[in-house]
């Protein structure tokens, strides 16, 4: 089996190291054939890394202890679906994720964009070399097919992984992470190939959202997880790894607004080419913090060999992108300018420089500790306070252009049409903002802003859409003729979601904590929380106490039963319980701990509206889905407009 | 308790077989290029020439003079755009859409320069 394994990832490395090298001689040497041949090879490492990616799963799933990598992440009684995870709950599996994930992208993509042959032809080195990067480490550094003596059980998994959501919150986020690669290549193999016109970005446009969808959707699973299983009651805590998957979604999220400037107005093509590649080399920042131990975080291995590898291949990507962005740069020059400060694209730039912004400061506070012992000698961090000012600066005149970008037209807006414009939502927001002061929400100013910054661009997006339907008939035919205009608005909704969730949840919440014996009760926002006793219980692989609890408040009448469990290898854990406040969005979220006898600490968190972020999940996909969505009528015009080298196609 | 593994020796055995079969299928893949064409009239990766490159750039320019129009329409139908923008904006873009057209009609000559983008598919 292992045997299998080394063979499959020395196969897949030698097909991408011929990519790589015959790739980019026959770019070089405009070789038809050879350029034909390393495009195959980059497709068929895929299945070759399968095949490596098989034979791992199928040991995770007998347990085959012998199997190094095995033994250190499961057990015999380590139920089958978390022992399957273990594939990306360690070093050498995590790696094989990127690669086969990498593989299969760029063999995808640089298959349907085949025809393209002279952007394809360097698109196909640039994948080989990031892929290959990935082969080296999983043949020669870092393998998950090492084998030895199996010891008589394995060392398990960490109890906190042992969670439904770690089944798909790391896939996700290595689809995401991996993704950004797909428009990386494109864009370096555009300016190789000196096709600097849009050609890259047609490629691409898709698999960045998809890829930025991914890595969404990535987070707030992460974020679920540590609400629901880490039991400290929060879902984000700026944690460097957590900072990693947000820095390259925000590079990412300002791409995707730049890059519409661009197809408009064919602007800011030195700008998009900047982002492509910090939104790439931050994905491999973020894989190199997890990976390296660099950092102190909850998510990272510790010390490992790879760290310094992983440090010289970022060093490389990053010098190759900036030498290639300097090279091109007379190609990536335009003539067309901003014409107004106040229109759709201005606005657009305002939200690319807070977010890149808002990216920079987070990755300031990430390689703060980092620096401060390179340069002080003593490691220094910054933490909560550091990243909620930056998160207020940057994030809430975010939400406000969220609103006001979609009032304003493109090219420029003349200050009667936007007085017109903006009165309904302008007088939404007051309203909104007054009423929520004179109820007590002035406890807050980030909170209440944020409040009425939602307000605003809910109204403005509804406004939107009321106009849109009745110059069009019908919501379906508006959203069917300009799909990325209205999926774009609905995921801004999911962010206005995202942003009263973490509001009501943070700057809202109510915290309460007391010894308790049986019988005893506590009292936080408006519910009482009796304790009646406490109970054991026995899993597969662990043993616990659970405190029965029963709640009353606002109406409603429910049981808790927070506790810990004892994991038999893997050691204890905190279990949480928390009860969905159907009316009020929110959740009454209670952990315990056994103090003496029947005595329990118990924590008490009443987070209001914290159910929105979740919802905000769903609202994502469903808009990122319809901005994906294929508009046949703009596919026929631009196939129409490459294949007929650019020659007036039916106009 | 873990079930009984098959001997070493054999799964090795097996292993080997099937990543040598892997492999010579790998090799006719990346080989076929060669394989099927072995002997080509010409070897040379296609290329933008000059002039499909400035065709492609006025497609484009086109295709946003055309795009701009359309969202003005809409946007001034909808009331984001008041009249008075409206004819302010809409003269130049016309004139900017028809000056594109004009240019790409001027370009296109018989037994131009086929793009490599030839019969894509756009993902």
């Amino acid at each position: 089996m292992a045997a299998l394994g080394r063979a499959a990832l020395l196969l897949a490395f030698g097909l991408i190291a011929y990519a790589l090298i015959a790739g980019s001689y026959a770019a070089w040497k405009r070789r038809r054939r050879l350029a034909l041949s390393a495009q195959n090879a980059l497709i068929a490492a895929f299945p070759a890394t399968l095949v490596a990616a098989a034979v791992l799963f199928v040991a995770l799933g007998r347990r085959d202890l012998t199997f190094a990598y095995v033994a250190q992440h499961t057990s015999h009684k380590l139920p089958l679906g978390y022992a399957l995870s273990a594939f990306w709950g360690g070093q050498e599996g995590s790696l094989l994720l990127w690669l086969l994930i990498l593989s299969g992208y760029a063999g995808l993509a640089v298959w349907l964009n085949r025809r393209s042959r002279d952007l394809v032809a360097w698109t196909v080195p640039v994948f080989a070399l990031v892929a290959s990067f990935f082969a080296f480490m999983l043949c020669f550094v870092s393998s998950p097919f090492n084998v030895a003596p199996a010891p008589a059980d394995g060392a398990g998994m960490v109890p906190s992984l042992q969670n439904p959501y770690m089944l798909a919150h790391p896939p996700m986020l290595y689809l995401g992470y991996v993704g950004l690669t797909v428009p990386f290549a494109f864009a370096m193999g555009a300016l190789l190939s000196g096709r600097t016109d849009e050609r890259w970005i047609v490629a691409t446009r898709r698999w960045t959202l998809a890829a930025w969808t991914f890595l969404g959707v990535g987070q707030l699973i992460g974020s679920h997880w540590a609400y629901v299983e880490i039991g400290w009651g929060g879902y984000y805590a700026w944690d460097p790894v957590e900072n990693a998957a947000l820095m390259p979604w925000l590079a990412a999220t300002a791409f995707l607004h730049s890059v519409m400037i661009q197809e408009k107005r064919g602007m800011l093509k030195v700008w998009n080419m900047v982002l492509v590649a910090l939104a790439f080399n931050l994905s491999l920042f973020g894989t190199f913090l997890t990976r390296s131990g660099v950092i102190d975080s909850i998510h990272s291995f510790s010390q490992s060999p790879i760290g310094g590898w992983f440090l010289g291949f970022l060093v490389l990507m990053v010098v190759l992108s900036v030498a290639l962005i300097y090279w091109r740069l007379p190609l990536l020059r335009t003539k067309t300018r901003l014409e107004s400060l106040v229109s759709r694209e201005a606005t657009f730039l305002y939200n690319n420089l807070l977010l890149v912004a808002l990216c920079l400061t987070i990755l300031w506070g990430v390689l703060y500790p980092v620096l401060s012992d390179a340069v002080r000698g003593e490691t220094r961090s910054v933490s909560k306070p550091y990243y909620d000012f930056f998160l207020h600066t940057f994030g809430l005149p975010l939400l406000l252009l969220m609103g006001i970008g979609p009032l304003v037209a493109w090219r420029r807006a003349s200050l009667r049409s936007l007085g017109k414009t903006f009165l309904i939502p302008f007088g939404f927001a007051v309203i909104t903002g007054v009423v929520l002061l004179a109820l007590g929400f002035g406890s807050s100013w980030p909170g209440l802003l944020t409040y009425t910054f939602s307000a605003f661009v809910v109204a403005s997006i509804a406004l939107e859409f009321v106009r849109g339907r009745a110059a069009t008939g019908s919501v379906v035919r508006l959203i069917g003729r300009n799909r990325r205009r209205y999926g774009g608005y609905i995921v801004h909704a999911a962010v206005v979601l995202l942003a009263i969730g973490i509001a009501g949840s943070s700057a809202y919440q109510t915290v309460r904590e007391q010894h308790l014996r049986p019988g005893q009760s506590i009292e936080a926002a408006g519910y009482t929380l009796t304790y009646r006793g406490s109970t054991d219980v026995r899993g597969a692989n662990y043993t616990g106490f659970r405190a029965l609890l029963s709640a009353s408040g606002h109406g409603e009448h429910f049981n808790l039963d927070p506790g810990m469990n004892d994991y038999a290898i893997e050691g204890p854990s905190n279990e949480a319980s928390i009860y969905h406040d159907p009316r009020s969005l929110g959740d009454v979220f209670t952990k315990a701990q056994l103090v003496k006898g029947n005595v329990i600490d118990l924590q008490v968190l009443v987070k209001p509206l914290v159910n929105l972020i979740w919802a905000a999940g769903f609202v994502f996909v469903l808009g990122a889905l319809i901005a994906m969505w294929p508009d046949a009528v703009e596919q026929r015009r631009l196939a129409a407009r490459y294949a007929a080298g650019a020659v007036p196609a039916g106009l | 308790m873990p079930r009984e593994r098959s001997r070493p020796g054999s799964d090795v055995a097996w292993a080997l077989a099937l990543a040598a079969v892997l492999a010579v299928v790998a090799v006719v893949f990346v080989a076929r290029p060669f394989l099927r064409d072995p002997a080509p009239a010409s070897d040379q990766l296609d290329e933008l020439a000059p002039e499909a490159r400035q065709r492609l750039a006025l497609a484009e320019e086109r295709d946003r003079a055309l795009a701009a129009l359309k969202e003005l329409e809409f946007d001034h139908r909808t009331g984001k755009v008041s009249d008075v923008d409206y004819r302010a904006q809409v003269g130049p873009l016309r004139r900017r859409a028809a000056e594109a057209l004009r240019a790409l009609e001027r370009g296109e000559q018989p037994g131009h320069e086929r793009s490599p983008d030839h019969g894509q598919r756009v993902s």
